[in-house]
């Protein structure tokens, strides 16, 4: 008879496996966050409300506070972190990424760049940004693009639609409710004739740090870019951690730092009531 | 006007929408529509869904993976969420057409323009009032084309739409592929060029080989 022949067996062989194994797997949440190791520099470990990698294929969806800052690290510079954001007390508003590079008259996004939804407010804004490669126009792969209807496929290399409509189905949501990701870490320059080309820079390790400025459902993948055509791209893992933080304030320079932003940041202080702090 | 003559087919709807106005018309597999721009520098936004099936739409990012082109131009498949193609461009006499700018909304409009320009009326609802009679709504609103419409990208990213490159009765026609529910919004625009600060019709005409 096999150690898992019977009931106790099995949940002893189950029990074990949280010891032995654990320290394998890289790609895991830690729980309870503030247990995180290698915090990197600023990271305040006692307000850490998530610390989580997510290797390639990998998906995650978070619901985080107004206030929150949201660190994501590319480990080792082949992570291409596709995000979704919601308002998380009302799904119907969501990312528009339209709306994000027209307000801001920018196709690039960076540091002081604001993620905008649907609804003319900020859900989240980039605070730091030691990429400066993003791509807000080319969405994700999807079972077709990666020529991967066959099921079998469709799990051993999967595509970033499938992973969003796995992440997005833990909250209600479905097909519907997706709108073009943004990728972090990865570039597509455009042409003057409009022409799009993913830009390949040696790997090198990068972060983005992103400011909640609503109570957020982020919807996070790691795949490889739509525009990647190796026939099987290497994509690294990307680790995510969430602390608290405190409101933006008033004076913040990102909130002032273009009439249209500082309308932005108007609308999520007139949506949740808060006192008026002056302003233009 | 356009000259129906010259259509190569059989019209089967001709109907000239009226400036800032709604329209949507299910466009049979093999039919085309026509889309005049009458009187020049009309931005028309435009999404398409799967006449039998919504959940499938338009999809601006696969559309431009697809050709490695932010414009549309003759050629361009319109492709949807699920990767297919739902409409080909089959005549041009514009030459670029818009899928980056979205629609504006009354949310986007005081963003850019004020909070003053809150109440104008704009392309969202215009959306979401034709969508209403169908039972669709918000969550089905994504990005989408604007015919006619011209938003360059500058080297150093910067993105805008400016004057229009369309004249009096340039025109774009579009093959359907499957049978495609084509949603418009005649745009309202009035605070940027895309509609040369004053909207005007434009006309739909649906032909058959």
């Amino acid at each position: 008879m096999s150690d898992t022949s019977t009931p106790a067996g099995a949940r002893a062989h189950a029990r074990a496996q949280a010891a032995s194994e654990a320290a394998l797997v890289r790609v895991k949440p830690t729980l309870p966050a503030r247990d995180a190791r290698d915090l990197p520099a600023g990271v305040p470990r006692d307000r850490l409300v998530w610390d989580e990698t997510l290797g390639a294929g990998g998906y995650a969806s978070r619901l985080i506070e107004r206030g929150c800052r949201v660190r994501i690290d590319d480990l080792e510079g082949g992570a291409c972190v596709g995000l979704l954001a919601y308002n998380a007390d009302q799904t119907a508003e969501r990312l528009n990424l339209a709306d994000t590079v027209k307000v801001q008259w920018q196709v690039y996004l960076g540091p002081g760049s604001l993620l905008l939804s649907d609804m003319g407010r900020v859900l989240l804004s980039i605070l730091e940004d030691a990429s400066g490669r993003h791509d807000a126009l080319c969405g994700t792969s999807s079972p077709r693009s990666l020529r991967n209807d066959d099921a079998s496929r469709r799990v051993e290399r999967p595509n970033g639609r499938d992973r969003f409509v796995l992440a997005l189905a833990r909250h209600g949501l479905t097909k519907r409710d997706l709108s073009t990701n943004l990728n972090l870490f990865k570039r597509v320059a455009v042409g003057a004739d409009g022409s799009l080309s993913l830009e390949r820079p040696p790997p090198s390790p990068s972060h983005v740090v992103l400011r909640a400025e609503m109570r957020v459902l982020l919807v996070v993948v790691n795949v490889a870019h739509v525009l990647e055509d190796r026939p099987d791209p290497p994509v690294t893992p990307a680790r995510f951690l969430a602390w608290r933080g405190p409101r933006t304030a008033a004076d913040d320079p990102v909130r002032t730092s273009t009439p249209e932003r500082l309308r932005a940041f108007q609308n999520v202080e007139d949506l949740y009531g808060d006192p008026g702090e002056g302003g233009a | 006007m356009a000259d129906r003559g010259a259509l190569p087919g059989r019209v089967l709807h001709d109907e000239v929408v009226a400036p800032r106005a709604p329209w949507s018309r299910l466009v049979a597999a093999g039919q085309t529509l026509r889309i005049v721009d009458l009187e020049g520098n009309q931005a028309v936004d435009c999404i398409l869904y799967h006449a039998h099936d919504p959940d499938e739409r338009y999809s601006a990012a696969e559309t431009i993976v697809r050709q490695r082109n932010i414009f549309l131009s003759r050629g361009s498949e319109l492709v949807s969420n699920e990767g297919r193609v739902m409409m080909t461009i089959t005549d041009d006499s514009c030459g670029f057409h818009d899928t980056s700018g979205g629609a504006c909304s009354r949310e986007s409009n005081a963003l850019r323009y004020g909070h003053h320009t809150r109440h104008q009326h704009a392309c969202v609802d215009n959306f979401l009032l034709d969508h209403a009679q169908r039972g669709m709504g918000k969550r089905d609103l994504v990005g989408n084309v604007n015919w006619f419409m011209y938003v360059p990208v500058e080297p150093d990213g910067s993105l805008g739409i400016v004057d229009g490159r369309s004249g009096p009765g340039k025109h774009v026609d579009l093959r359907a592929e499957i049978d495609t529910l084509v949603v418009v919004s005649n745009c309202p625009q009035v605070n940027n060029p895309c509609n040369a600060f004053r909207p005007t019709p434009v006309r739909m005409i649906v032909y058959a080989p």
